[in-house]
């Protein structure tokens, strides 16, 4: 394994630690008024990481908040994932003119900006965790389903389609069973890229209090401390940080994923 | 050996499949294959011209010929593997049952019930993905209603039968993890899991080691006189056509043009392009023929199908005002079919 694959690998374990361990480490809600508020960092052995404006324990915030951003991180590009799998399979597939169509509609999809669409969604569907992560992966699908799409077209040509069809067996089983197996490889390499712009895509939308208001989350955390920047910039500055950190190391894992896999790619025909 | 041929017949199949005597397996009659231009404005192609031919159970049919000649778009035909480009037409018979003329849905049915293949390159024609036997359990799901333990357990027959040893380990196995000639073996077993009647192999040893050919041809022969399938193989190797069928089919720009029993035609071609397909294949000694001999060869090109006269004709070296003006028709010769205006005058 390369080191930016251990720097990744290490960062991902320690997110997924804090969001694990959270109810561990610091039982009860990490939204109770604790101590004095604006406390900073490294003063209180009580508070390693200080308190914000309303005197909530900002280490306990943090491992919650990465509860937040791992789940909808996953789910949501899960969802992406898996839209763009059917999608991008059933147009490669297909062919003619249920591909044109399908592509049309990748291609209005891809031509909005994944956050203004999510916005958009949000603002319909009203704040929750649920909503957020519908409102990432529907506009988060389309890169996935082109690329499905190309590896099918050059997929269905193969003999052992051929032979499937002649064995009889349906066009939908031959195309989700015999054809999106073999075309899922460089989907993998798209994981981590997606999960960390979903990942992103959460924290911009909590920033502008669009996220679940019931749970703290990177997002809330930062425009909660943009008031106090000036007395108080950790409050900015920490959750920042983890922020890039998770997404460095998940976008690492996904790099290092698609070179190992790099070399098993099929042979061309 | 009785066993895993028990198994392949399947008690659930149902009485108007069990096969008649006198009615070939496979029979087709006036297929007639064009494909349309990719924009659909340009001039069709014509690439099979009119085609009558018919496989007995327990028999081997070779169409042999050289690049072009519509012996694979023939094979595809059969299959209903063309593309959408194609325009068939012509009928195919599955022991006398016409298939044309189905429903899409159940002519890919009554295709994959009766007809298996057998391609060129193992390799491409088992999924890279799948394992070996969960390939074939599916053809049994879904032609015989077997499925799970069932299936693996007729799979795993169906790769004994084809000489792979240790089949319970080997259905496990991904394509890649087997050799070429296990691979051909076990896309064979794969295209026997429907209990076909008829097997359709596209140059089914070219793709293998010399050494793997011989079995592979065996093995192809023996399901032929075990089980009583029908064989269409499909070859430019008159060799190998003469060494396993019991009729070969010569095509020439798309059209029959010598269907004999295999020993009378390789003794005796009757038409000039079988006789100079033959002086190809003998095997050529450099010491008998002298240091600065050349391989046989035939000079020119095919000619396209569809053509006014015999297409044969610019490259024949017996061709006359009468071939270039008139297309010769088959007409019977032999044991067999000849379309040539001087059929058996090249005694050679």
């Amino acid at each position: 394994m390369s080191r930016s694959g251990w720097i990744g690998a290490i960062g991902l374990g320690l997110l997924v630690a804090m969001a694990v361990l959270a109810p561990v480490i610091k039982p009860g809600d990490p939204l109770d008024l604790v101590g004095r508020p604006v406390m900073p960092p490294f003063t209180d052995p009580r508070f390693p990481l200080g308190t914000d404006q309303l005197g909530r324990d900002v280490w306990a915030e943090l491992l919650y908040g990465a509860r937040v951003s791992l789940i909808v991180g996953i789910a949501a590009a899960t969802g992406a994932i898996g839209i763009g799998i059917v999608v991008g399979t059933l147009a490669g597939f297909l062919g003619g003119r249920a591909d044109s169509t399908l592509m049309r509609v990748t291609e209005a999809f891809q031509t909005v900006p994944t956050f203004l669409l999510a916005l958009a969604l949000l603002t319909a569907l009203g704040s929750s965790t649920f909503n957020v992560v519908l409102a990432i992966a529907i506009s988060s699908w389309a890169a996935t389903s082109r690329l499905v799409r190309a590896e099918v077209l050059s997929l269905r040509q193969r003999e052992y389609v051929d032979a499937a069809r002649l064995a009889g067996l349906g066009p939908l089983r031959i195309a989700f069973r015999e054809v999106l197996p073999g075309s899922l490889q460089p989907v993998i390499a798209l994981v981590g890229v997606t999960v960390g712009a979903a990942i992103l895509v959460e924290s911009a939308l909590a920033f502008l209090g669009l996220g679940d208001p019931n749970q703290i989350s990177w997002g809330v955390m930062i425009a909660n401390g943009r008031d106090a920047i000036r007395v108080a910039p950790s409050l900015v500055v920490i959750p920042g940080i983890c922020l890039a950190l998770a997404i460095l190391s998940v976008s690492l894992i996904g790099d290092e994923l698609a070179t190992r896999l790099a070399p098993q790619r099929r042979r061309a025909p | 050996m009785s066993d895993p041929v028990e198994s392949l017949a399947g008690p659930d199949m149902p009485a108007q499949d069990v096969p008649a005597q006198d009615v070939p397996a496979l029979e087709i009659t006036g297929l007639r294959v064009r494909f349309r231009s990719l924009d659909g404005r340009g001039p069709e192609v014509l690439a099979v011209d009119g085609i009558d031919l018919s496989v007995d159970r327990g028999r081997v049919l070779s169409l042999v010929g050289e690049s072009g000649s519509g012996k694979s778009t023939v094979l595809l035909a059969i299959a209903g593997l063309l593309s959408g480009a194609a325009i068939i037409e012509g009928e195919v018979r599955l022991h006398g049952r016409p298939i044309m003329g189905l429903a899409e849905r159940e002519r890919a049915m009554a295709r994959g019930r009766g007809i298996g293949m057998v391609f060129q390159d193992p390799g491409g024609s088992l999924n890279p993905v799948l394992s070996v036997g969960s390939q074939i359990d599916e053809v049994l799901g879904v032609h015989r209603d077997l499925h799970g333990r069932d299936a693996r357990g007729v799979t795993e027959a169906l790769l004994a039968r084809v000489g792979v040893g240790d089949p319970k380990r080997r259905a496990q196995a991904f394509p890649h993890q087997l050799s070429g000639g296990l691979r051909q073996r076990a896309a064979i077993a794969a295209a026997l899991a429907a209990g076909p009647e008829v097997i359709l192999a596209d140059e089914p040893t070219t793709a293998l080691d010399a050494t793997v050919q011989a079995q592979v041809l065996d093995l192809l022969v023996g399901l032929v006189s075990d089980e009583g399938v029908a064989l269409v193989l499909v070859t430019h190797d008159l060799a190998v056509a003469a060494a396993v069928a019991d009729r070969i089919a010569v095509l020439y720009a798309g059209r029959v043009v010598e269907e004999r029993p295999a020993g009378e035609l390789m003794d005796r071609p009757a038409h000039p392009y079988s006789s100079a397909l033959r002086a190809a294949a003998l095997p050529f000694s450099p010491r008998v023929a002298g240091d600065d001999a050349r391989l046989p060869e035939l000079p020119g090109r095919m000619a396209a199908a569809g053509g006014v006269g015999c297409a044969f004709a610019p490259r024949c070296p017996l061709a006359t005002d009468h071939c270039r003006a008139v297309t010769p028709e088959l007409t019977p010769y032999g044991g067999g079919r000849v379309a040539c205006w001087r059929a058996g005058e090249i005694e050679a």
